[in-house]
């Protein structure tokens, strides 16, 4: 057991060893290039490259949660606010949903005839991230007093009451008839993303799939970029111990709200997309589960690991939508059991965090520093007490 | 006499410091930095804080403002403008007096019996490790999973009278809280004592995955939609009337099971040997261990604590209810933690107080705005809990709610 886990640790640090810099740079290369080519080798409807888009949209989520969880240290366990944010970004501003209104910007002949706001899929992305921003500073001011678990019960909470709006939203009404959302039975007939000379339809997902690899990519970019950079070292220093960071001048509250806004907005333009992409935004998806899904990636991917937490995405995606429903589903009954894989989905989503944790806590990839910190601690054998929950002297280490 | 009111041991001193550097006005640089105990959360004190005087007094009345906002605002609701108490002969009966609001308060006080004792189960595990035992509401599930389950095995239907039911309830009620009991040390010795000398989030993400597993397993054993169970001891029936307020069956058992299982924890937290180990354990986990206690053992028997009143609980849930589902641990998890918070968390009478209060809040929310929008309301004040008083109604301040 020992043995296995002590395996398990090492493999990932001997790899990143014999791999130069230069070399991850190449390989990153090859694998855009294999990203950008890979739909042409399957059907344009296949089950797999409809499982490949959501989990790319997954892993978009997945580096949105990072940023807040993984850089800052602010555990959110209200993620599916942003998502169900997002959705309705899209399902307000790119459908017949307020169909007193009449705005068209850049749409698709179709489009531009009916009723409702009808913007261009591109400005509902940005749309959408600025709503999610805004929305993740509302989320991040109550907590800003707090700290650790306390934190993550606040957002829980704020996800919670954004979940029941969506539910209730049929029953709030904004004027002229219209209501906020439509509940259960969802908005549907939402606008697909138009662009002169492609066609958007889901008889052929590879636009779609190249889309949601655009966003993917632009995401990466940003993420990439905004870890090297001073509010990235920012959020590091205030994770690993605020009062440090505070004394040395750095502003908590703005990289706080920073963190908060910005996962937000990554977490608005994948929902955004899912909105798009499901054709329909429904108050039933937007469920606590899903927020323990996202952050089952970013964990399982290694907390702060940007690669982490991309390929813990489109793991936990491809899981989530092609090896349990598709592959696996009938196992149980091969076994002679009475039920479907997709039913305890979940169930085993918490099985794996649960052995992760246990196993291999710093993820499948995890980031350099965070992996000393756990290292240390873990051959610190005698530390255990002097570590252990409710000693008054350590104040800082709670991320 | 303190029902294991374990405060963690550093907050007071800092915090008088603290306010007191920010009442002056005076504050130079110079003066900021003789008290030099800042609160680790606080940003430093060195600016003048405007607000201060309002976030204090909101800090200390806000909270009680808010709680009593529903209860006031429906009362004089119902004595104005009046409520309808049934309809006459095609006629609507309104009435204006505030039996109604009684109506609501039996109702919540009862429910929120239920919520204190797995509120109970979340502040005792929490005062003694911070960590938020998030599977807990769905220990809770499991009790009445197994309650029920074991009604068939003692062969109790409703039509069963007297003695029998009651000894057989007891029978039950204690099998129940060993189960739960057992099921949370499992938990604890498998999902949070490896992970003693990790990072904070590590046990409170291992919480969320048993939280899910624990609901599959409900999910497998009795479906995914509420099932109706037997309604043994007709919880509808009213026993006595005060000032128009029925008094149901139903309200009396949540009450009765309750208050003695809360006496019986005062008792063993206060006067026995192990409960003052928990107590010193609380306090300084190190200390304690260097005095003799062992440690990991004394944490086990909190999560048996906790696990049994969560079982407690789930009978009286289901006898209550007379429903069950795989997901209602879920929602009673939070509303039992929102209540835990409430009265101050680490603090057992705050999490019976708390438990009381949200219970009210919730009977309110749900008769006057309708359930769909109860979730909402409790998650507003857990949130207005946050924003103006993080140590609760009872409690000390703690490091986390600095």
């Amino acid at each position: 057991m020992s043995g296995l886990r002590a395996r398990l640790r090492k493999w990932p640090e001997a790899a990143a060893r014999r791999l130069p810099v230069r070399g991850s740079r190449a390989l990153a290369g090859f694998f855009i290039v294999i990203g950008i080519v890979l739909p042409f080798f399957f059907g344009q409807t296949s089950g797999f490259l409809n499982a490949t888009i959501i989990a790319i949209a997954y892993a978009v989520m997945s580096l949105g949660l990072n940023v807040v969880v993984g850089f800052a240290g602010l555990l959110d366990l209200g993620y599916v606010a942003f998502y169900a944010l997002g959705a309705y970004s899209l399902g307000w501003f790119a459908s017949g949903f307020f169909f007193k209104l009449n705005v068209h910007v850049l749409v698709s002949p179709v489009a531009s005839t009916l009723p409702g706001i009808h913007l261009n899929f591109i400005l509902v992305l940005i749309g959408a991230a600025l709503i999610c921003a805004a929305a993740g500073v509302v989320i991040g001011l109550p907590t800003l007093r707090l700290r650790g678990d306390y934190i993550a019960i606040v957002t829980l909470a704020f996800g919670e009451i954004i979940g029941t709006l969506a539910v209730n939203g049929q029953s709030i009404h904004v004027g002229g008839g219209m209501t906020l959302t439509a509940g259960n039975l969802g908005i549907s007939a939402v606008d697909q993303p138009y662009f002169p000379g492609i066609r958007f339809n889901l008889l052929d997902l590879r636009p779609w799939y190249w889309l949601i690899l655009g966003i993917l990519l632009f995401v990466l970019f940003v993420n990439l970029r905004l870890r090297d950079s001073r509010l990235g070292r920012a959020w590091v220093a205030l994770r690993e111990d605020e009062v440090a960071a505070v004394s040395m001048g750095i502003p908590a509250v703005r990289t706080k709200l920073l963190a908060y806004s910005i996962g937000a907005a990554f977490g608005g333009m994948s929902g955004a997309f899912f909105g798009t992409y499901f054709t329909v935004v429904n108050a039933a998806q937007f469920q606590f589960g899903f927020s323990i899904f996202i952050l089952a990636m970013v964990i399982i991917g290694g907390l702060g690991s940007i690669w982490g937490a991309v390929v813990g995405g489109l793991a936990l995606g491809y899981i989530n939508n092609y090896l349990i429903p598709d592959v696996l589903n009938n196992l149980p009954s091969r076994f002679g059991l009475h039920f479907q894989l997709t039913q305890v989905e979940f169930g085993i989503f918490g099985f794996l965090l649960v052995m992760m944790m246990l196993l291999r806590p710093q993820g499948l990839i995890p980031e350099r520093r965070r992996q000393l910190e756990l290292t240390a601690e873990i051959t610190a054998e005698d530390a255990q007490l002097a570590e252990a929950p409710g000693s008054p002297g350590s104040p800082g280490s709670t991320t | 006499m303190v029902v294991g009111g374990v405060p963690p041991p550093t907050a007071p001193i800092r915090s008088r410091s603290s306010q007191a550097c920010i009442r002056t006005p005076s504050d130079t640089s110079y003066g900021a930095m003789e008290t030099t105990t800042i609160p680790p959360s606080a940003p430093p004190a060195a600016r003048a804080r405007p607000l201060a005087a309002v976030r204090r007094f909101a800090g200390r009345w806000g909270l009680i403002a808010a709680l009593a906002a529903l209860p006031v605002y429906y009362g004089i609701h119902d004595l104005t403008v009046g409520y309808q108490a049934g309809v006459v002969a095609g006629h609507a009966v309104i009435r204006h007096d505030l039996s109604n609001l009684g109506f609501n308060f039996a109702v919540g006080l009862s429910n929120g019996a239920i919520w204190a004792l797995i509120a109970i189960g979340y502040t005792l595990v929490y005062g003694i490790i911070e960590l938020i035992n998030f599977a807990h509401g769905d220990v809770f599930m499991i009790g009445s999973f197994t309650a029920v389950g074991l009604y068939a095995v003692f062969g109790l239907t409703p039509a069963t009278g007297g003695a029998w039911l009651v000894v057989g309830l007891l029978i039950i009620l204690i099998i129940t809280m060993l189960v739960t009991g057992s099921l949370n040390v499992l938990i604890e010795r498998v999902a949070y004592r490896p992970l003693r000398n990790a990072p904070k989030l590590a046990p409170l993400i291992t919480a969320v995955g048993f939280s899910f597993i624990l609901q599959n397993v409900g999910l497998l054993w009795r479906g995914g939609s509420p099932q109706s169970v037997p309604d043994l001891i007709n919880v509808q029936q009213t026993v006595f009337t005060i000032a128009g307020v029925p008094i149901q069956r139903g309200y009396i058992l949540a009450f009765a099971v309750m208050i003695p299982l809360v006496f019986a924890l005062g008792w063993f937290i206060n006067s026995t040997h192990a409960g003052r180990a928990m107590r010193a354990t609380a306090q300084d986990p190190e200390a304690a261990r260097l005095m003799g206690i062992n440690v990991n053992a004394t944490i086990s028997l909190t999560f048996l604590l906790g696990g049994m009143l969560a079982g407690a609980a789930g009978l009286v849930y289901a006898l209550y209810q007379t429903n069950v589902w795989f997901f209602q641990g879920f929602k009673a998890g939070l509303i039992a933690f929102t209540a835990a918070v409430m009265g101050g968390i680490g603090n057992v009478r705050g999490a019976v107080l708390g438990g009381l209060i949200i219970g009210v809040i919730q009977a309110l929310a749900d008769s006057r705005l309708g359930p769909q929008w109860t979730e909402a309301v409790v998650f507003g004040y857990l949130i207005a809990i946050m924003v103006l008083r993080p140590r609760g109604l009872l409690g000390e301040e703690t490091r986390e709610a600095g």
